[in-house]
């Protein structure tokens, strides 16, 4: 059977207000994945359009972000899994794929989050946990997280000046990259010293509500070859869940959905975590990039703050984490954000990272997490 | 009566598990039980995934539960302003149960260790509205 590739990838700039509608948002991330191809919008059999509801007012988005990019009749659906929707995106669209339905898809994440206020989309985060049982309490994203980063404090001896580490790496790298919105510099004091938002979290741990899009164009291999001249070969899919309740969780130093999926991913892929030459990690607050380093297999369980003390994770390290700057420096519009990890993993593969390449990069991999570790997708892609 | 009165903004009324507030109301927070498979539940399920079945019993979840993690709200979401800062803890009692809920507002953070001991009782709320919180053992 053919493998399946994908052929363009593309992402708008992501920022705190797009000032512009949701559909326009997501011609400028289908622009870019499909510049430099061979195929235009009519040569796409299906689209997969995913976001997280209840941010703006449209229903159905499917339908409307069709129509205005031309893709009607070809059939489109929506798919959701919060902040990992554009990877489950891509999965769905491997499946469709390989079953034989269709030969090119495209995987368009979208999310305007300006539109709410910060602390009505705190509120919207919250009610994706458990709305009877926990979310009236007064959970929030970062909460949920500063739980494990609590836990992880507490089992492992990680410091609060390890997590403001991770930082300094991405808001490093995001400086350079023009599609991030958060692109200062910030300095160990910078971030140690800005104000608590759920403790141990403080504000420049947290990532940013922000307004973007992300487009990925999959085909099938035999297709994938006449369009581009770098394909990118999707190699390794793992997908896992955890519960939706923190009641449910068995560990509070790791997330399981992302062990499972990363186990799978390397199975299907034949690899071992030592082989990834760049990853990107869904990064949405500090503390989620370190237990990712464990998660993956990059470090041992509890080790993960060594990686990053000894700079392993930039671009010149043993494996390069977030060198775009991940959701901390770019913003995390939810729907949009697999597929902007998806994009940079691209690049990086096609040499075309110019603002911080991976030398001679072969394997990437794509670890992209919804909601506080309720939903986990691991993506492997090889040149 | 259901779970509109739930926490400080509850978002839903009606469960097969309402009874779990009258027994809130009456000083007690509850899990269930299966009485066929024996799996036992927190939150309460009306319903055993396991076995399929829908016969389930309440039980009281009693004593000395051990802190797993906590932390420190400062920005509370819309409808929580208010309440910030307040401490949200994740609380790990026999029976396999975990419970997140809020410390009671006398615990400070200093006085905080992860693993001390905690137990879990009915809180009254402003409005008349009802919650669950973790006091020190």
């Amino acid at each position: 059977m053919e493998d399946v590739a994908i052929v363009g990838a593309g992402q708008s700039v992501f920022s705190r207000s797009c000032g512009e509608s949701i559909r326009e948002l997501s011609f400028e991330a289908y622009k870019e994945a499909l510049e430099g191809l061979d195929i235009t919008g009519k040569d796409i059999d299906a689209s997969v359009i995913c976001s997280a509801p209840e941010y703006d007012k449209q229903r159905s988005p499917s339908g409307l972000i069709s129509e205005y990019l031309e893709l009607t009749p070809k059939p489109t659906f929506y798919i959701e899994t919060v902040c990992s929707s554009s990877s489950t995106g891509l999965r769905v669209a491997w499946s469709l794929i390989k079953a034989g339905l269709h030969k090119t898809v495209a995987v368009i994440g979208f999310q305007k989050m300006s539109e709410l206020s910060s602390r009505d989309a705190a509120e919207r985060m919250g009610r994706g946990g458990d709305i009877i049982w926990e979310s009236p309490f007064g959970i929030t994203m970062p909460a949920g997280y500063a739980l494990y980063a609590r836990a992880h404090m507490a089992r492992y001896g990680t410091t609060e000046e390890q997590l403001a580490k991770v930082r300094v790496k991405n808001s490093h790298y995001g400086a350079a990259n023009p599609k991030a919105n958060y692109r200062k510099e910030l300095s160990l004091e910078d971030i140690l010293n800005s104000e608590v938002i759920t403790s141990p979290l403080k504000k420049f741990d947290c990532c940013a509500n922000a307004d973007g899009s992300s487009c990925i164009i999959l085909a099938r291999g035999d297709v994938a070859k006449g369009i581009t001249k770098k394909p990118i070969w999707v190699v390794g899919l793992g997908a896992a869940t955890d519960t939706m309740t923190m009641a449910g969780r068995e560990s509070l130093t790791g997330l399981r959905c992302a062990q499972e999926a990363a186990k799978q991913a390397y199975k299907m892929a034949g690899i071992k975590p030592q082989d990834v030459d760049v990853a990107e990690v869904h990064d949405c607050f500090t503390v989620s990039e370190l237990l990712a380093y464990e998660d993956l297999g990059f470090a041992k369980p509890g080790e993960g703050a060594g990686l990053i003390e000894d700079k392993e994770t930039y671009v010149e390290g043993k494996i390069p984490v977030n060198v775009d700057g991940g959701l901390l420096s770019k913003g995390h519009p939810i729907g949009a954000t697999g597929g902007s990890q998806v994009r940079t993993i691209v690049r990086q593969l096609r040499g075309e990272a110019t603002e911080a390449q991976v030398k001679d990069a072969e394997i990437g991999l794509v670890h992209n997490i919804g909601g506080v570790g309720q939903y986990g997708n691991v993506t492997i892609l090889r040149r | 009566m259901g779970f509109e009165n739930f926490g400080t903004v509850s978002f839903t009324t009606e469960a097969k598990v309402a009874d779990f507030i009258t027994q809130l109301e009456a000083g007690k927070v509850m899990a269930t039980r299966c009485r066929q498979c024996g799996g036992s539940y927190f939150p309460p399920k009306a319903d055993c995934p396991k076995c399929l079945s829908s016969d389930v019993e309440w039980f009281e979840v009693k004593g000395k539960g051990k802190l797993a993690s906590y932390t420190v709200v400062n920005y509370g979401p819309s409808g929580f302003e208010n309440d910030a800062p307040y401490i949200l803890a994740l609380v790990q009692f026999d029976e396999g149960i975990q419970i997140l809920a809020r410390l009671s507002r006398d615990i400070t953070e200093k006085d905080i260790k992860i693993g001390m001991n905690l137990t879990v009782h009915p809180a009254k709320l402003a409005d008349n509205r009802i919650a669950y919180e973790f006091k020190r053992a």
